[in-house]
């Protein structure tokens, strides 16, 4: 059985992505936060720039600097994971035909507005004519795109390197409407408060993370992925008993884990489920956050990916993303576990080289 | 290769509400292209394959709470499924069973219709998620009480198909039991506006591989099969097996077909070779077939590369059902499986002169032949190219 290593990295998100190492620690006082923008004109035409939603030029900048990292030209797949998927362009053909009462239309923003632009524009991008699929499933979105890169890896020869990443954008209407209906506070919240509030909703963000999974180790390998698992659905008693189910399936016990990234987002109505693993199943391991730096979004456990990917090459982590005292030098296994409003729970498993 | 077995189905479209009265429209040449009369849309002249029954019907069969969160895609969905389960003479599934749908907007019709009263009005504030196409797999996993894994692809046109090529996959690699893949769509006027927009409606019934094809009819429908381990089929009955399943891109174009059908090509290569045949093990083939030009002319020349000068015998069945997008791949999985069954193949409507460029004729009439192996083409925008391979169960 092929194994799945992680070769190269890429993240953009609300917060720089040397945060880690300089401690630069964006606030945002907004429960809807924007990604930092980036030099997209060093690498994307002018012209398609313009044309470009947040998540095509994202999801774009993003492979490419994966490949960068992992010096890797081609990949023989593409597999993306967006749970809202292309919002921006969405919405803009909605409100041209809502407006004009069906009248003529332009069909730009319609052609981009299926959720697989983002993996169609990267495959066109690189002339990249191998497997190219997309995943939207909330918060398992992600979860679902690595599944399949695990699948693949291990029983077809031919997909020796994968280009996988998840990738979410904000849209104003859109988005606004998940204010309605109770997705994000109604108070205006802190990002660097987030986690210690006590009130239903969370903040929304934009974010891409990108990584090449390949069948072979590099120099540059950060992290080997071992296993992935999506539960659509859990009573908060029984996440614990599923995580070991899980882990139990490879061969492990809680106590195997070095540091578990938890998706926390200061919901008061679904944290209990991360509360349940901190408090029962990992009382003694190093329980680390994000989401108090990047926000809530449906594709955002893959910068948990990015930051588990990080830690476990440069065994360091600070401080700021600590949710308990607990400390480890030389990390081996971390566990990811993130759910939104109680459904579509992921669960990550990457191990040290 | 002896595949995935598939050990069920239930299917919803304009030429059926249940396999029965699919299966015979099938063998009619009964279409179900006509002006709309449930969809409400300005462009009330332009021909769709709409299913007959109304939301409020689909509702009452369904058996749905006065608040429920269900999309017309989802009350599709879910009405296919159980058409499944009564297939199969199952009153429920089995709860580890796995769920994999492919929807193109999954239900965008909710947001259309609510969005300029979501600020004002509370109560239909519960559709605002429902405009995302997991929701809506999540809310048929729900109806059924599967909670295990659940999953949703969109990628356009092609979304069911390869929803059915992942849970080939799940099932190969054991992480799987038992998984519903299929796929479903509803009319929308979201996409009827957007492929109007692009000029490749056609204002006639859709001719696919005809030299005068002037565009596709849009339709509505949601198709899923049962994909079984073989250790846990028992004494059902195979229906057919999933042998291949191939996806490329054709990184031509976001929209368009590229001029040699690479992605065509290649998607098809990749199945002969997974189900580990040769092309001309091929009985049949159900292309993709929109009946725009471009499409059918790209994926002529696709067959003309993969198969030379033996193109199997070969028909769209889109001039049925108009094309179903992200169902579209699931739909005809669907009309394969009754094509092994039957050894029948289904004619490509409204056909009369094959295209100058290649000349190919598809099957017109319905047609009695040995049928073993079927390929199936699913294309979507993005240069989404999915080829699967249906086998009968030996």
């Amino acid at each position: 059985m092929n194994r799945l290593y992680v070769n190269g990295i890429s993240s953009i998100s609300p917060q720089s992505e040397d945060i880690l190492e300089t401690g630069n620690i964006r606030e945002y006082q907004s429960n809807i936060i924007p990604a930092l923008e980036q030099d997209y004109k060093s690498v994307i035409k002018p012209m398609m720039l313009r044309r470009m939603s947040n998540a095509v030029k994202m999801g774009l900048f993003c492979s490419k600097k994966a490949m960068l990292d992992a010096q890797l030209d081609m990949p023989d797949a593409i597999m993306v994971g967006t749970g809202q998927g292309c919002l921006q362009d969405t919405e803009k053909f909605m409100e041209a035909m809502l407006t004009t009462d069906e009248g003529l239309l332009s069909p730009t923003s319609f052609i981009q507005s299926t959720h697989n632009t983002v993996g169609g524009q990267i495959a066109l991008d690189l002339k990249c004519t191998g497997y190219n699929m997309t995943y939207t499933q909330n918060s398992a979105s992600f979860e679902s795109a690595i599944l399949d890169a695990l699948l693949q890896a291990r029983t077809e020869s031919g997909t020796q390197n994968i280009l996988a990443g998840g990738v979410d954008e904000v849209s104003p209407a859109f988005t606004g409407f998940q204010e309605l209906d109770g997705q994000l506070k109604q108070e205006s919240v802190k990002n660097t408060d987030l986690l210690g509030s006590k009130t239903p909703g969370s903040i929304f963000s934009e974010s891409a993370s990108f990584f090449i999974l390949s069948s072979q180790e590099t120099g540059n390998s950060y992290a080997e992925l071992v296993d992935v698992e999506i539960i659509n659905s859990t009573e908060i008693q029984k996440i614990g008993e599923r995580t070991e189910d899980f882990l139990q399936a490879n061969d492990l016990t809680s106590s195997a884990i070095d540091i578990v990234i938890l998706g926390n987002n200061g919901d008061s109505r679904y944290d209990p489920f991360y509360h349940e693993l901190q408090d029962k199943l990992f009382p003694d391991t190093v329980q680390l956050a994000y989401k108090h730096l990047v926000g809530e979004n449906n594709s955002v456990s893959a910068y948990a990916f990015w930051l588990a990917s990080k830690i476990l090459k440069e065994n360091k982590f600070p401080d700021f993303i600590k949710l308990n005292d607990l400390n480890c030098r030389k990390p081996r296994k971390i566990l990811i576990y993130n759910q939104y409003l109680g459904k579509n729970h992921g669960l990550i498993l990457l191990q040290k080289l | 290769m002896k595949g995935v077995a598939v050990t069920g189905m239930g299917i919803i479209s304009s030429i059926g509400r249940d396999l029965e009265e699919t299966s015979d429209s099938l063998k009619s040449g009964r279409s179900g292209i006509d002006k709309p009369n449930i969809f409400q849309t300005k462009h009330s002249n332009i021909l769709v394959g709409e299913i007959s029954f109304s939301n409020s019907e689909l509702e009452n069969k369904l058996d749905l709470e006065r608040n429920h969160t269900f999309s017309r895609a989802t009350m599709l969905g879910a009405y296919a499924i159980k058409q499944l389960l009564v297939n199969m003479g199952l009153t429920d599934i089995p709860p580890d069973t796995g769920i994999i749908s492919g929807t193109s907007v999954g239900g965008i019709d909710m947001t259309e219709r609510y969005f300029y009263d979501y600020s004002k009005n509370t109560e239909n504030r519960r559709f605002i998620r429902a405009q995302h196409p997991g929701f809506s797999t999540e809310m048929i996993a729900e109806y059924f009480g599967l909670k295990g894994f659940v999953s949703t692809i969109s990628t356009a046109c092609s979304s069911s198909a390869n929803a059915i090529m992942m849970g080939a996959r799940m099932i190969e690699s054991g992480k799987l039991k038992r998984v519903i893949v299929g796929g479903s769509d509803c009319l929308t006027k979201f996409t009827l506006n957007g492929f109007n927009s692009l000029m490749i409606l056609s204002e006639n019934n859709c001719r696919p591989f005809d030299e005068d094809r002037d565009g596709l009819n849009l339709g509505e429908a949601a198709a899923y099969i049962l994909l079984e381990a073989d250790d846990c089929i028992g004494d059902r009955k195979v229906l057919g097996r999933v042998t291949g399943y191939g996806n490329a891109n054709d990184a031509f174009h976001q929209t368009a077909s590229s001029q040699n059908g690479e992605g065509a090509y290649l998607a098809i290569s990749k199945a002969l070779k997974k189900a580990g045949i040769k092309s001309g093990d091929i009985d049949y083939i159900n292309a993709h077939g929109t009946g725009t030009k471009n499409n059918d002319l790209s994926e002529s020349i696709a067959f003309q590369r993969a198969f030379g000068d033996e193109i199997p015998p070969f028909s769209s069945t889109k001039a049925y059902t108009g094309h179903t997008l992200g169902a579209a791949g699931a739909v005809e999985a669907v009309f394969s499986l009754i094509s092994l069954q039957e050894q029948k193949v289904f004619p490509n409507l409204n056909f009369k002169s094959g295209m100058k460029e290649t000349g190919l004729f598809p099957v017109t009439e319905p047609t009695k032949m040995k049928i073993s192996n079927i390929l199936s083409n699913s294309f979507g925008f993005g240069g989404n190219c999915t080829s699967l391979i249906f086998q009968k169960d030996e």
